[in-house]
């Protein structure tokens, strides 16, 4: 909830799975777990969390037909903010990267979430992992480097 | 003779009451069953706690790991093999990673997970990448294949096609858990025609498929997965036993690091409450030595340890109530203080549990590529997800399925010749006479 709160509103489940793994590899303390699943990590933990809040009526879930198939929106409700507000949980980086990583497009945060699962391996093996694994995305040697400068950036982003 | 192809002389044959017969005949199977890490998963409940709600779920990872490698091994040798769009080469390397998909798994695994911040598809990586029988097993089919099985198991591997066997919405793990959580706890729910879903089985390039003329036993499947998931899987008494059981945990772990004197020491814990776990610690526990604990502590000085301990053990759980955390947050706050009022201690006596911290999830349609859907090969070789085809898989995908159970030991509470009158404002709260 913090996490929505913080970013706003967050346009694709796909967006919001990646943005939350991106975050808790940058150790904020999100505590659902992941595996790596066809598209990257994924998480069937938060995919519940989240339909609990929308139940709860602390989130709302807004299903648009876009072209071929559904996206979904959250954005935070009043009650939600209300019982934020009452359960304040304080992490003062974690608006900005969050902010930062929302105005970032899914196909991106999903090569830095796929990077970030790799990240006990060297940099040509994560490259062939990415090819390999991503055949289908066509990411290119220069989209891999720029999601290591994006990843240096947000734990600059974190630390403060 | 090369070890990878090498046959046993003889078939061996387990007797399994799911499959009829398990069939063995490949040299590395046999060997990897004989190794100690794999038996040692028959000293782990396939369902954890779930014995205490229905006594014949007494079946082991052993059988269920037999079971999917039986399964992969029919899809393969029976259904694949000579399909152009199958590579038979990947076989040992699919029935190895069926059969050690959950080697990792540990005693009463999610609630240790949970507790001790674990992950046990770490420790399968571990135990089939580390120095350990079943890695100089699987060594001896290649160098290189330790490294491939764990890489299939971790779904990293680019062989998407074999991961999808082992894990997919519609995976030989999955349909061998269902039919032998049905048959052991002796629900009928849990049935569906998977001879026909294998016979109806293609492979292609990322993931098998299913043939539109199966889609009726697969819209069975679906339904045996959600009738099972609300009717053992998050059983709410299965459940309580599952909230003991994390408090004990919790508990004995709190009074180590408070440097409490135990009367029987926790000798296999001591590298888990410090977060210091070794592979060989690890492999080392099982069930029946955290039940010995449990059996022990019942005599413990500690009067919560030693009261969770007897709930558990004779099977005194915790009734609760349904709750809705939305509504009724000032409430717990509430109830919270009446329990410390009364000498209870609300962090181990007042519990919220909810169906989201429970391993299982439903089929989702993987809009928005969340997850890989269940696809039909359709007559003019169109490849469509399920529920745009099933209405029945459409009517119970997406639906709202949360659920929130409050737990609390309802007999200190019906017991008034203490407190009765703050016991009388608790029962009032909860609604319980």
């Amino acid at each position: 909830m913090n996490a929505i709160a913080a970013s706003g509103e967050i346009i694709g489940r796909k967006k919001l799975q990646k943005m939350i793994y991106i975050a808790k590899k940058l150790d904020f303390p999100f505590h659902e777990k992941y595996q790596f699943h066809f598209f990257g990590p994924y998480s069937e933990e938060l995919t519940l969390r989240i339909e609990e809040l929308c139940n709860m009526g602390f989130l709302n879930e807004l299903k648009e037909k876009k072209g071929g198939y559904y996206q979904y929106r959250y954005t935070l409700t009043e009650n939600g903010q209300e019982f934020l507000e009452q359960n304040k949980v304080e992490m003062p980086a974690l608006p900005s990267c969050l902010e930062d990583m929302n105005s970032q497009n899914s196909r991106f945060l999903e090569l830095v979430s796929t990077v970030l699962f790799f990240d006990s391996l060297e940099k040509e093996e994560v490259q062939e992992k990415v090819f390999t694994l991503k055949s289908k995305q066509k990411y290119t040697v220069e989209e891999v480097e720029t999601a290591y400068q994006y990843i240096d950036a947000l734990k600059g982003m974190a630390k403060q | 003779m090369a070890y990878s192809t090498e046959k046993l002389n003889e078939e061996k044959v387990f007797k399994d009451p799911v499959h009829r017969y398990i069939h063995v005949r490949d040299r590395a199977i046999w060997d990897l069953i004989g190794t100690k890490e794999f038996q040692r998963l028959r000293r782990i409940k396939q369902l954890g706690t779930t014995y205490l709600t229905f006594h014949g779920a007494e079946h082991s990872r052993f059988n269920h790991s037999l079971g999917v490698y039986e399964i992969v091994r029919r899809i393969i040798d029976d259904v694949f093999k000579d399909r152009k769009e199958w590579n038979n080469s990947q076989r040992l390397l699919s029935l190895c990673a069926a059969l050690l998909h959950d080697l990792g798994h540990g005693p009463f695994s999610h609630s240790f997970e949970k507790v001790f911040d674990l992950d046990h598809e770490q420790f399968t990586q571990d135990i089939i990448l580390g120095d350990t029988e079943v890695n100089q097993v699987l060594s001896r089919v290649a160098e290189d294949f330790p490294k491939r099985v764990a890489e299939v198991i971790g779904k990293t591997s680019k062989e998407k096609l074999v991961v999808s066997l082992i894990s997919s919405q519609i995976d030989a793990d999955r349909m061998d858990y269902l039919l032998r959580d049905a048959y052991f706890t002796g629900v009928s729910y849990g049935n569906f025609d998977m001879e026909r879903i294998l016979r109806v089985m293609r492979p292609r390039e990322d993931q098998a498929v299913i043939k539109q003329s199966g889609m009726h036993a697969v819209e069975d499947y679906i339904m045996s997965r959600y009738q099972m998931y609300w009717q053992v899987y998050f059983h709410p008494v299965s459940r309580s036993a599952e909230v003991i059981l994390t408090k004990i945990l919790h508990r004995a772990k709190h009074l180590h690091e408070q440097f409490y004197s135990f009367i029987h020491h926790p000798t296999h814990f001591y590298s888990i409450f410090e977060d210091e776990t070794s592979l060989e610690d690890y492999l080392k526990l099982d069930e029946s030595i955290i039940l010995y604990y449990f059996q022990m502590w019942q005599e413990e000085e500690d009067e919560i340890l030693r009261d969770l301990c007897r709930r558990f053990m004779n099977r005194n759980l915790f009734k609760y109530v349904e709750f809705d955390p939305a509504k009724e947050y000032k409430m717990l706050a509430e109830l919270s203080k009446a329990f410390t009022e009364i000498g209870l201690d609300p962090e181990y006596y007042l519990v919220v549990d909810s169906s989201s911290d429970l391993p299982y999830d439903f089929y989702r349609p993987g809009e928005e590529e969340e997850r890989l859907p269940i696809h039909l090969l359709m007559k003019n070789n169109e490849i469509r997800e399920l529920s745009r085809e099933s209405e029945i898989v459409d009517s119970i995908s997406g639906k709202r399925r949360t659920d929130h159970k409050l737990y609390f030991p309802k007999d200190i509470l019906k017991d008034d010749r203490e407190h009765k009158e703050a016991k009388m404002r608790i029962r009032q709260l909860l609604d319980i006479n």
